[in-house]
């Protein structure tokens, strides 16, 4: 890709609504030896309200892919911009400060501290936002209302069922009211009643406008959304 | 941290051992060495003696006399616990033996033959080997008895009393009714044949006593040294001479810094191994973390605050343990002095610092694991279950 049309996209940007993921030519090496391309040359772009599922066998780089759309890892080469916002240039601690306020992860295992209660976790995220302590709370309890958690504020996450544990994950993604919501096989530990019960609560939050991106290796999970990319050796396919 | 209590515990039981070990070899320390000061000092802490300034004067006399009732108006200071009056007797050619002389015959020992008040006993510690001391009333009927200072005794050979030995000065005849085994101070009493004041006055014209020996509570000498000139002497107090012990030594600061040094070092290897077991717990708890420190990256933590929650965390494990190891401490200085029957003695600069003490070997053991964990990619934590 030419400097020039770099411009001309970024020029664009401002004209339009500035989608909320923009990635072009971004790619991922991992040194070795032997090197590995996870990700080569891949341009994405997910709108505003947009619900778009990445599916992919194992291996296929859609981990490493999730990462970088997280900000989770730097990529090799390439422009990624989230909410018009290039990340190239950001030093360590400004990226970490964009993740907790623009990105909401997912994850298959839910990454619940079991130490905490339910309430806790969840106003968990707002705190390196730099929420006061009791708007978090308040906030936590709103967003767990929301994944029909209520009565389970003050519960160990050890006590839930697997559904309830990634209700709870989605409740802590939501609650700092993030750009983009990413899901890593956000049912891969679940039964399938559980796992429909997570999709239709992606449902509702489509309907309400939340940017969603679900990685996934199941095309069940991947066919509920609106547009599906599929990725094959580090590079997508439409 | 609060997740794990037993293993919170188990890790600041290095800090509280070694804390506790520095405070009580310290505590300790300080105790033992004032103990050894104050045994060695006792006598002397608590010696005071008056005597007449030296002879010198216009005539070559005593520049003044003591009285007689100086015992009496010393006891009634506050902090003294006894006094009595000393005087050596001139005794002319007059010899000691235990037997009656022959006449003409010469042999016999010179001893010193002294005098007292019945208070003299108790002002220099005495201690008898058997019998008893002469009291008030011997004193006050100018009795014909006298105490033989250990040394005194040996050489008369008397070693009972229960048969009232005599022994001889000149020609008199003096019943023995005890002897010395020790005294303090006056050491010459040992060497000495004592009679009462009264019996002195009769039989060797004793005009005034030589000097004043005063036993002052601990901690009250130089009080008394000052007061007991104008007690006795209240027109002329200049007079008189006063005998005080100095104030606390440098020999002590001495001990105590060698004992010291020690235990500090004892207390020091103590919590080198305690900010190891810290460390080393610290780091097992990263390790174990790994995805919660990749969950809080991906909530927007950045390296440093996952860095900060570790330090305090540690922080706050070394500051329990060193609160904990400093309870222990004093416990173990205040239990062992008590045992010992001695007075526990603790710098309060230990008990307050010793707790900060414990935070800092928190904060120095806690730097490498924080910085550990701060260099954990939040990709290799979240992967995985």
């Amino acid at each position: 890709m030419s400097e020039r049309s770099e411009t001309w996209m970024s020029e664009t940007a401002v004209a339009l609504p500035a989608p909320v993921v923009e990635m072009i030519g971004v790619r991922r090496f991992f040194p070795g030896p032997p090197e590995v391309q996870a990700i080569r040359e891949v341009d994405l772009t997910i709108g505003q309200g947009e619900y778009l599922s990445i599916v992919g066998p194992s291996g296929s780089g859609k981990s490493t892919l999730l990462h970088l759309l997280g900000l989770l890892d730097n990529p090799t080469g390439g422009v990624y911009r989230l909410d018009g916002v290039d990340t190239m240039s950001l030093r360590e601690r400004r990226r970490a400060v964009l993740r907790g306020e623009r990105i909401g992860f997912v994850f298959q295992s839910f990454h619940l501290l079991d130490h905490r209660t339910v309430l806790e976790n969840v106003a968990l995220s707002m705190v390196y936002v730099g929420v006061p302590r009791r708007e978090r709370m308040a906030r936590a309890r709103v967003a767990l209302q929301r994944v029909g958690l209520a009565h389970r504020m003050d519960f160990a996450p050890t006590t839930l069922s697997g559904g309830e544990r990634q209700r709870v994950a989605i409740a802590r993604a939501l609650v700092a009211e993030p750009s983009l919501l990413l899901a890593d096989e956000p049912t891969g530990n679940l039964d399938s009643a559980n796992a429909e019960a997570i999709l239709e609560v992606f449902d509702e939050l489509h309907h309400e406008g939340m940017t969603l991106a679900v990685i996934t290796h199941d095309d069940h999970v991947s066919s509920r959304a609106q547009r599906q990319v599929r990725i094959v050796d580090g590079t997508l396919q439409w | 941290m609060a997740a794990r209590p037993t293993r919170l515990i188990l890790t600041t039981l290095g800090t509280v051992l070694g804390i506790a070990a520095l405070v009580a070899t310290v505590g300790l320390g300080q105790t033992a060495s004032g103990q050894i000061t104050q045994r060695f000092d006792l006598a002397a802490a608590t010696r005071v003696v008056v005597q007449p300034e030296e002879k010198g004067g216009q005539e070559g006399e005593a520049a003044t006399q003591l009285p007689w009732d100086a015992p009496d108006r010393i006891q009634r200071l506050n902090g003294v616990d006894a006094a009595g009056t000393v005087s050596t007797l001139d005794v002319g050619d007059d010899l000691v033996r235990s037997v009656a002389a022959l006449d003409g015959q010469k042999d016999g020992h010179a001893l010193k033959v002294m005098a007292g008040s019945a208070g003299l006993f108790d002002a220099v510690r005495a201690v008898l080997r058997t019998g008893r001391f002469f009291d008030a009333g011997h004193d006050r009927r100018a009795d014909k008895v006298v105490v033989l200072g250990k040394h005194a005794a040996s050489r008369l050979g008397v070693n009972r009393v229960d048969s009232q030995p005599a022994v001889f000065i000149g020609d008199e005849p003096y019943t023995v009714i005890g002897i010395l085994d020790s005294v303090s101070g006056r050491a010459e009493l040992n060497d000495a044949v004592i009679m009462p004041n009264g019996t002195a006055k009769t039989a060797y014209d004793l005009e005034s006593p030589d000097a004043v020996e005063i036993r002052t509570q601990v901690g009250a000498a130089q009080l008394i040294a000052g007061q007991a000139p104008i007690a006795i002497q209240p027109n002329d107090p200049s007079t008189l001479n006063v005998d005080a012990p100095p104030k606390q030594g440098a020999v002590r600061k001495g001990v105590e810094s060698d004992l010291n040094a020690l235990f500090l070092l004892l207390g020091a290897v103590a919590l080198l191994v305690g900010g190891l077991g810290i460390a080393n717990v610290t780091l097992l708890s990263v390790l174990e973390r790994i995805s919660e420190i990749g969950l809080r990256r991906a909530l927007g933590a950045a390296r440093r605050h996952v860095a900060i929650q570790f330090l305090v965390e540690s922080v706050i494990v070394g500051f329990l343990g060193g609160l904990l190891g400093t309870a222990v401490g004093v416990l173990l200085t205040v239990g062992v002095s008590w045992v010992r029957d001695w007075t526990p003695i603790l710098d309060n600069r230990l008990a307050f610092g010793s707790p900060l003490l414990g935070a800092f070997i928190g904060l120095v053991a806690g730097t490498y694991p924080a910085w550990k964990a701060s260099a954990i990619q939040p990709i290799t934590a979240l992967r995985g279950t």
